[in-house]
C-alpha cells in the first residue's frame, strides 16, 4: 500500500443522513443497494419460512400440517417469491448497485435517478404479488398452461405483480452496461476490470434481452385469463407447449441472471483470501459472456418430456452440454488460484469454497439432466429439486453469503463476530447437505417432486431431508443475528480490513456519498496479489 | 495503492455533457432492444400461427379495413418525418420551430389514435373480439399493445414540448428530444412491420 492518494477524511458518510424518506429519495447508489439489500433479505425470509414449512409437511407421509391445496399455495409462493423478489434482483441489485461505481471508480451509475425509479418499481411489483396473496395461486412459480388459465386463484396478480418487476430489472441492467460502457475511471481499461465488474455485465445483457420475453409470455397469460385469445388453449387451436417455449426462453437465461454475479463474487473472494493473482483473468472473464450466449439457446433442455421432434431435443441435448464448457474454465481456474496460496479461511472465503464444492455437484448433475436418456428418467422428480438447489443454494446463495460478510465492512462500517459467523457457516454447510443430498437419492428412486404426500417407503430419506432444513434454519438464523448485532456492537471496521487491492477497498468503510474525493487513475489491474506490497 | 494516481478533481458525476449524451443514447438503444424483444414474443406466435392455420389467416385478415390501416401507415410516416424536423429545428438553434414540430408530431399520434378507434369499433360492431379467432386475437393483441407504445410515445413527446417552451433546449443541449425522436421512431418502425403482416396478406 504505496500511497493513500484517496484521503480518508473527506466529505459525509452515505450512512449519515437518517429518516426514511431521506432513504426513499436518495439517488446515491449505495443507499439504493442498502434498500435493495433489506428488501430482497425480508423476501428471502419470508419465502425461508415457506420452505420450512413444506419440508414440515414432508417430514412424514400423509398429512403432516397442510391440506394438498395449501402445499400447493406453499411451493408457489416459495418459488416465485425467492425467484422474482430474492434471487433475480438478489446479487445485481444489491451488491451491483453497491460495488460497480466503486470498483470501476465512478461517483454513481449513469442514471441514478433512474435506478432510484427501478427500486420503486421494485417496491411496486412487490406489493402487488402480497396483494395476490388474499387469494393465493396455486400453480407453482412456472405457470404453465392450460392449468394456470383454469384455476380459481388469483394469477392475473400474481403474474402481473412479476411483470412490473420486470421493468424494474430491465432498467437496472441498462444502468449498468451504461455506467460499465462510460463512467470507468481514466486507466480503468475493459481487461482491469474485476470480475465482479465482467460478470455483472453478463448479467445486465441479460436482464435487458431476456426479461421482455417473460414480459409478453405473462402479458399474453393475463390476456388469456381475461379476454380468452386462445393462444395457449388447444381448444381455440391454441398450443399449451408454446407457453412453455416463451416461459423458458426467459427463464433459462434468468438463471443465469442468478449465478453469474454469485461467479463474480467468488473471482473477488478467492484472490484475496489466497494472496495470489487470480489464474485466468481473461479465460474468466469471457466465459461469463460465453455463458449469457448459450444461455439462450438451450431453453428447451426443461421440456424434453413436454413433447418436440427427436431432432430437436437432440440438438438441445448438445447445446446444453456446452453451457459446462465456459462453467468448468471458471471452477478450475478458482482452483488454480487457491493452488499454493497461502489460504486463510475467514468466513467470506469458507462460504466461496463451499460455493465451488456445492456449485461443481449442482453443475455436474446438471448434465445427467441435460442427456436425453437420463432425463427422461430423472425429469419431475426430486433429483430436480436436488440439483437447482445445490445450483441455487449451493450456487448463488452460498456467493450471496460470501459477498455479505466480505463486503459488510465496507458496507457498513462495521466488524462482525467472525468465531460466531464460522459456527454460522458450519450448520449451514451441514444442514444445506443434509436437506438435498437425500433428494438426489429420491429422485433417482423415482418420487416425483411436488406432490404432498409420498409413498412409506420414501419415508427415512424425507425425514432425514427436514431434519437438515432446521439445521440449515439454524445456521441462517445465527447468521442473521451476528450480522445484526454487529451494526450495533461491532467493532468500527479498517478502510481495508483484507487488504484488498480493488478500488472499493481504498475509499473509507462506509464510503463518502460521492465515493472518491478524487477520481482515481488506474494504471495496473487489481489482482496483483503476493507481492510486497500487498 | 499501487496503480492509483491523483487526476483534476471532478465534481459529481455525468459534468461531462458529451458523456451525458453518449450515455442516454446508448441507454435509449438498449431500451428499444428491450422492445424489439417485447414484441418479438409476438412475430414469434404470429410466425407459428400462421404456419398452423394459414386459410385461416387469409380468409379472416379481409376483414381489416386496408384504406384505414394505410392511412394509419401514411400517418405514422409523417409523424416520424415531424419529429426529424424537430430534432433538425433544436440542432440549428430553433425552439419554436421545435415546439410546432414536436405538436404536429403528437397531433398525428392522435389522429392515429382516433383511426384506430374507429377502426376497433368497427370490429366490436361486427361482433369481432379478442377471442374471436387466434387471427384477431394476434390483431388486437399486436395493435393493442402497439398502440399502449404510441400512447407512452405521446406522454414523453408532450414532456418535451412543455420542456421546449420553458426554454430548457438550445442547439447546446437537446439530448433528450434526440433520445424521445428515436423511440417515436421505434413505435413508427414497428407498425410499419405489422401493417403488412395483418392488413396486406395476400
Amino acid at each position: 500500500m504505496a500511497n493513500h492518494t484517496i484521503a480518508e477524511t473527506i466529505t459525509i458518510p452515505y450512512l449519515e443522513e437518517k429518516g426514511l424518506l431521506s432513504w426513499l429519495t436518495s439517488t446515491d447508489h449505495k443507499r439504493i443497494s442498502i434498500m435493495y439489500l433489506l428488501s430482497i433479505s425480508t423476501f428471502f425470509v419470508l419465502a425461508g419460512i415457506s420452505a420450512l414449512l413444506l419440508r414440515f409437511e414432508l417430514l412424514t407421509p400423509g398429512k403432516t400440517i397442510v391440506d394438498a391445496h395449501t402445499y400447493n399455495v406453499l411451493f408457489t409462493f416459495h418459488g416465485a417469491v425467492m425467484v422474482f423478489l430474492f434471487i433475480v434482483p438478489g446479487l445485481a441489485a444489491s451488491f451491483g448497485n453497491f460495488l460497480i461505481p466503486l470498483m470501476i471508480g465512478a461517483r454513481d451509475v449513469a442514471f441514478p435517478r433512474l435506478n432510484l425509479m427501478s427500486y420503486w418499481i421494485y417496491l411496486l411489483g412487490a406489493l402487488i404479488i402480497l396483494i395476490s396473496l388474499s387469494k393465493p395461486a396455486d400453480t407453482g412459480w412456472t405457470f404453465y398452461t392450460p392449468y394456470s388459465i383454469r384455476t380459481g386463484t388469483d394469477v392475473i396478480l400474481l403474474t402481473f405483480g412479476i411483470f412490473v418487476l420486470g421493468f424494474s430489472s430491465i432498467l437496472t441492467g441498462l444502468n449498468f452496461i451504461v455506467t460499465i460502457h462510460k463512467l470507468r475511471a481514466p486507466g480503468m481499461t475493459w481487461h482491469r476490470l474485476p470480475l465482479f465488474i465482467w460478470a455483472s455485465y453478463a448479467t445486465a445483457i441479460l436482464q435487458v434481452l431476456a426479461t421482455p420475453v417473460i414480459a409478453i409470455s405473462l402479458l399474453l397469460l393475463i390476456a388469456e385469463r381475461v379476454f380468452g385469445i386462445g393462444f395457449f388453449d388447444p381448444a381455440k387451436g391454441g398450443d399449451p407447449i408454446l407457453f412453455q417455449h416463451f416461459f423458458w426462453f426467459y427463464s433459462h437465461p434468468a438463471v443465469y441472471i442468478m449465478i453469474i454475479p454469485a461467479m463474480g463474487v467468488i473471482s473477488e473472494v478467492i484472490p484475496v483470501f489466497s494472496r495470489k493473482p487470480i489464474f485466468g483473468y481473461k479465460a474468466i472473464a469471457y466465459s461469463s459472456l460465453a455463458i449469457a450466449l448459450i444461455s439462450f439457446f438451450v431453453w428447451a433442455h426443461h421440456m424434453f418430456v413436454s413433447g418436440m421432434s427427436e431432432v430437436a431435443a437432440t440438438i438441445f441435448s448438445f447445446l446444453t452440454f456446452l453451457v459446462a464448457i465456459p462453467t468448468a474454465i471458471k471452477v478450475f481456474n478458482w482452483t488454480a488460484t487457491l493452488y499454493k496460496g497461502s489460504i486463510d479461511l475467514k468466513s467470506p472465503m469458507l462460504y466461496a469454497l463451499s460455493f465451488i464444492f456445492l456449485f461443481t455437484i449442482g453443475g455436474l448433475t446438471g448434465v445427467f439432466l441435460g442427456a436425453l436418456a437420463a432425463d427422461v428418467h430423472l425429469h419431475d422428480t426430486y433429483f430436480v429439486v436436488a440439483h437447482m438447489h445445490y445450483v441455487m443454494i449451493g450456487g448463488t446463495i452460498m456467493g450471496f453469503f460470501a459477498a455479505l460478510h466480505f463486503w459488510y465492512p465496507k458496507m457498513t462500517g462495521k466488524m462482525f463476530n467472525e468465531k460466531v459467523a464460522k459456527i454460522a457457516w458450519a450448520f449451514v454447510f451441514i444442514g444445506f447437505n443434509v436437506t438435498f443430498f437425500p433428494q438426489f437419492i429420491l429422485g433417482t428412486q423415482g418420487m416425483p417432486r411436488r406432490y404432498a404426500d409420498y409413498p412409506p417407503q420414501f419415508h427415512s430419506l424425507n425425514e432425514l431431508s427436514s431434519i437438515g432444513s432446521w439445521i440449515l434454519g439454524i445456521g441462517m438464523f445465527v447468521m442473521a443475528i451476528n450480522l445484526l448485532r454487529g451494526l450495533f456492537n461491532g467493532e468500527k471496521a479498517p478502510q481495508n480490513p483484507f487488504n484488498s487491492l480493488s478500488l472499493e477497498w481504498q475509499v473509507p468503510s462506509p464510503p463518502p456519498h460521492e465515493n472518491f474525493e478524487e477520481i482515481p487513475h488506474v494504471t495496473d489491474w487489481t489482482y496483483g496479489y503476493g507481492k510486497k506490497s500487498a | 495503492m499501487e496503480g492509483v494516481e491523483k487526476i483534476e478533481h471532478v465534481h459529481g458525476h455525468h459534468v461531462d455533457p458529451v458523456v451525458e449524451y453518449q450515455s442516454l443514447k446508448f441507454g435509449m438503444w438498449l431500451f428499444i432492444a428491450t422492445e424489439l424483444l417485447l414484441f418479438g414474443g409476438l412475430f414469434a406466435a404470429y410466425t407459428i400461427f400462421r404456419a398452423k392455420f394459414p386459410e385461416m389467416f387469409a380468409e379472416q385478415h379481409l376483414e381489416l379495413n386496408k384504406p384505414l390501416g394505410a392511412l394509419n401507415t401514411a400517418v405514422l410516416i409523417l409523424s416520424s418525418l415531424t419529429m426529424a424536423l424537430g430534432v433538425t429545428s433544436i440542432q440549428r438553434g430553433k425552439p419554436k420551430r421545435l415546439a410546432l414540430f414536436l405538436l404536429l408530431t403528437i397531433l398525428l399520434g392522435l389522429a392515429f389514435g382516433v383511426n384506430k378507434y374507429f377502426e376497433y369499433s368497427a370490429k366490436f360492431h361486427h361482433h369481432i373480439y379478442p377471442g374471436t379467432s387466434i387471427f384477431f386475437s394476434l390483431y388486437f393483441t399486436m395493435t393493442g399493445l402497439h398502440m399502449l407504445h404510441v400512447f407512452a410515445g405521446m406522454a414523453l413527446l408532450t414532456t418535451m414540448l412543455v420542456l421546449t417552451l420553458r426554454g430548457r433546449f438550445s442547439d447546446k443541449y437537446y439530448t433528450p428530444v434526440e433520445v424521445s425522436g428515436l423511440y417515436w421512431h421505434l413505435v413508427d418502425l414497428i407498425w410499419i412491420y405489422l401493417f403488412p403482416l395483418l392488413y396486406l396478406i395476400a
